[in-house]
């Protein structure tokens, strides 16, 4: 992107003035998403903290939510772009039940509503700073889905936004089958979460996951993983090397 | 009174002479010349008898594989090995001089060479570049003392960790060691952990590829396992060889060794040295 540098004052102003306009870093983030498809539809896991830059503000942010009746969407990145996104999304799904067709979007269409939606802002240069993932099941079909804040975007049996897809994508590749069980799934996502409390400086342990199948969504009340702390190694560090670190 | 103006000499760590110039040269728009990096998954890990050291074996200059199958895991001591990522050339350097030194050190003490020597010396050294030689490492070995895992960054700071993971492909192979990783594990068990996160990094990360190298240090006893595991071998290789298109009659066939025995009778006196 280039900026055009201001050659007198009332250049200045205006170029504030139009940079104003338009989203140019993020403030408050949420981290990363991890989804799979399972034997009976989508799990999502997300952890619910709100980072201020570096600081830990918001720690009851819900990253995941419900969208119509087939649908979950789970965000990271700006979390007050998040919440026009779900606002958008709640004018979409009220003009279509006002139709009252007995027909309801399903997530294939929510995901190709985002995609529009993220794509055309990333061309006006004013992006909504999200990452977001679409899980649902529709007729028996399971859907999972990705959009990112320039507009790419794809569907895959296991997604992860952000952190995540450093960290959790090579365990879920290793270890995803499409025959998985609610349990297994659950201890799957728990897996992944767990090794990005332990690297991802943003992430806190305080998490929650949500289920969609045929019947409905469910999200599961915040929860803890317990973690290890007790290698031997950790409690002495500098054992043989006096004066190290 | 003559003026008489004495050039002290360098006295070692990173001289700012040059940087005025340098910057004002980045400004004037030069592009510095580009490095050689490796790209890479390099990882170590504690188990019950001592340390176990793997990489993968492939070399990247910007998008492309420079080198399919090199040697990331650097000798230093009989007892000390390293594996480098980064700079392919700082690794190389860095620890073939580091260990020479340990070598000259054991002649001199008489004794094996302990990790934290080694550790001491490439920390040294780093951080007297302030960074610009860059060289992070994975240094393991077992010594009078014990077994022994540390990393080494660029800039000079260490850590001593019972396992731990550098380079591009870190974060893959640290999430298979976090989430599998245990105390006293066996060597076979060992050996499994750090091929799996070698082979994370191989599959997930783009810097990272080909083949898997370990190294296993114990008491009194190491093994350097090249290519223990090959993941990526060739897809498509006839079985036949090499051969001719149907239309092609071979009329002679004549084969030529390429490497001649030559009897070499000395003539005359020796030659003067």
């Amino acid at each position: 992107m280039t900026f055009t540098i201001p050659i007198d004052n009332g250049d200045a102003v205006k170029n504030a003035e139009a940079d104003s306009q338009r989203t140019l870093y993020p403030y408050v983030t949420g981290t990363s998403i991890v989804a799979i498809k399972y034997k009976d539809g989508v799990l999502m896991a997300s952890d619910m903290g709100g980072s201020y830059g570096s600081t830990l503000r918001y720690k009851n942010i819900e990253r995941v939510k419900a969208i119509g009746k087939h649908s979950l969407l789970g965000a990271s990145g700006e979390i007050s772009d998040f919440q026009e996104i779900l606002r958008y999304l709640d004018e979409l799904v009220l003009n279509d039940n006002m139709w009252d067709d007995g027909n309801s979007f399903g997530p294939k269409e929510v995901h190709n509503y985002l995609t529009r939606v993220m794509y055309n802002r990333r061309n006006k240069f004013n992006p909504l700073w999200n990452t977001l993932v679409l899980g649902g099941v529709k007729n028996g079909e399971s859907y999972l889905g990705m959009v990112s804040m320039i507009g790419v975007s794809f569907e895959d049996n296991h997604v992860a936004t952000g952190f995540g897809n450093h960290l959790a994508r090579p365990i879920l590749r290793d270890e995803w089958r499409a025959d998985l069980s609610f349990e297994e799934g659950v201890k799957l996502l728990e897996k992944c979460m767990r090794v990005l409390l332990y690297r991802d400086r943003s992430a806190i342990n305080k998490l929650q996951i949500a289920k969609i199948t045929e019947e409905g969504v469910t999200v599961s009340q915040p929860y803890s993983l317990k973690t290890f702390w007790e290698f031997q190694a950790f409690h002495n560090p500098t054992a043989g090397a006096q004066g190290s670190w | 009174m003559t003026q008489s103006s004495v050039d002290v000499p360098a006295k070692g760590g990173f001289s700012f002479d040059l940087c005025k110039r340098n910057n004002m040269l980045i400004e004037k728009g030069l592009k510095a010349p580009s490095f050689l990096k490796t790209g890479t998954t390099i990882v170590g890990l504690i188990f019950k008898d001592g340390v176990i050291l793997g990489a993968d074996t492939r070399a990247t200059e910007g998008p492309i594989v420079a080198d399919k199958n090199c040697e990331k895991i650097h000798y230093m001591a009989p007892n000390i090995y390293c594996c480098g990522a980064g700079t392919a050339a700082d690794t190389e350097a860095v620890t073939d001089m580091v260990s020479s030194q340990l070598r000259l050190h054991r002649y001199q003490t008489g004794r094996d060479s302990r990790v934290i020597t080694a550790l001491t010396l490439l920390k040294k050294h780093l951080f007297s570049y302030q960074g610009h030689v860059s060289a992070a490492l994975v240094l393991g070995g077992v010594d009078i003392t014990g077994p022994h895992l540390h990393t080494i960054y660029p800039h000079g700071s260490t850590d001593t960790l019972p396992f731990a993971t550098m380079g591009s492909g870190s974060l893959a192979a640290m999430s298979v060691f976090e989430a599998k990783y245990k105390e006293g594990l066996t060597r076979d068990e060992g050996i499994k952990l750090v091929a799996e996160a070698i082979c994370s990094g191989i599959f997930n990360d783009l810097g990272s590829g080909s083949n898997v190298d370990i190294c296993v240090i114990t008491k009194g006893n190491k093994e350097y396992l090249r290519n223990y595991m090959e993941p990526n071998p060739r897809t498509y290789v006839s079985s036949k060889g090499y051969s001719f298109t149907k239309k092609t009659e071979i009329l002679r066939t004549k084969i030529t060794p390429l490497m001649e025995r030559v009897e070499i009778t000395e003539v005359g006196e020796a030659m003067e040295e």
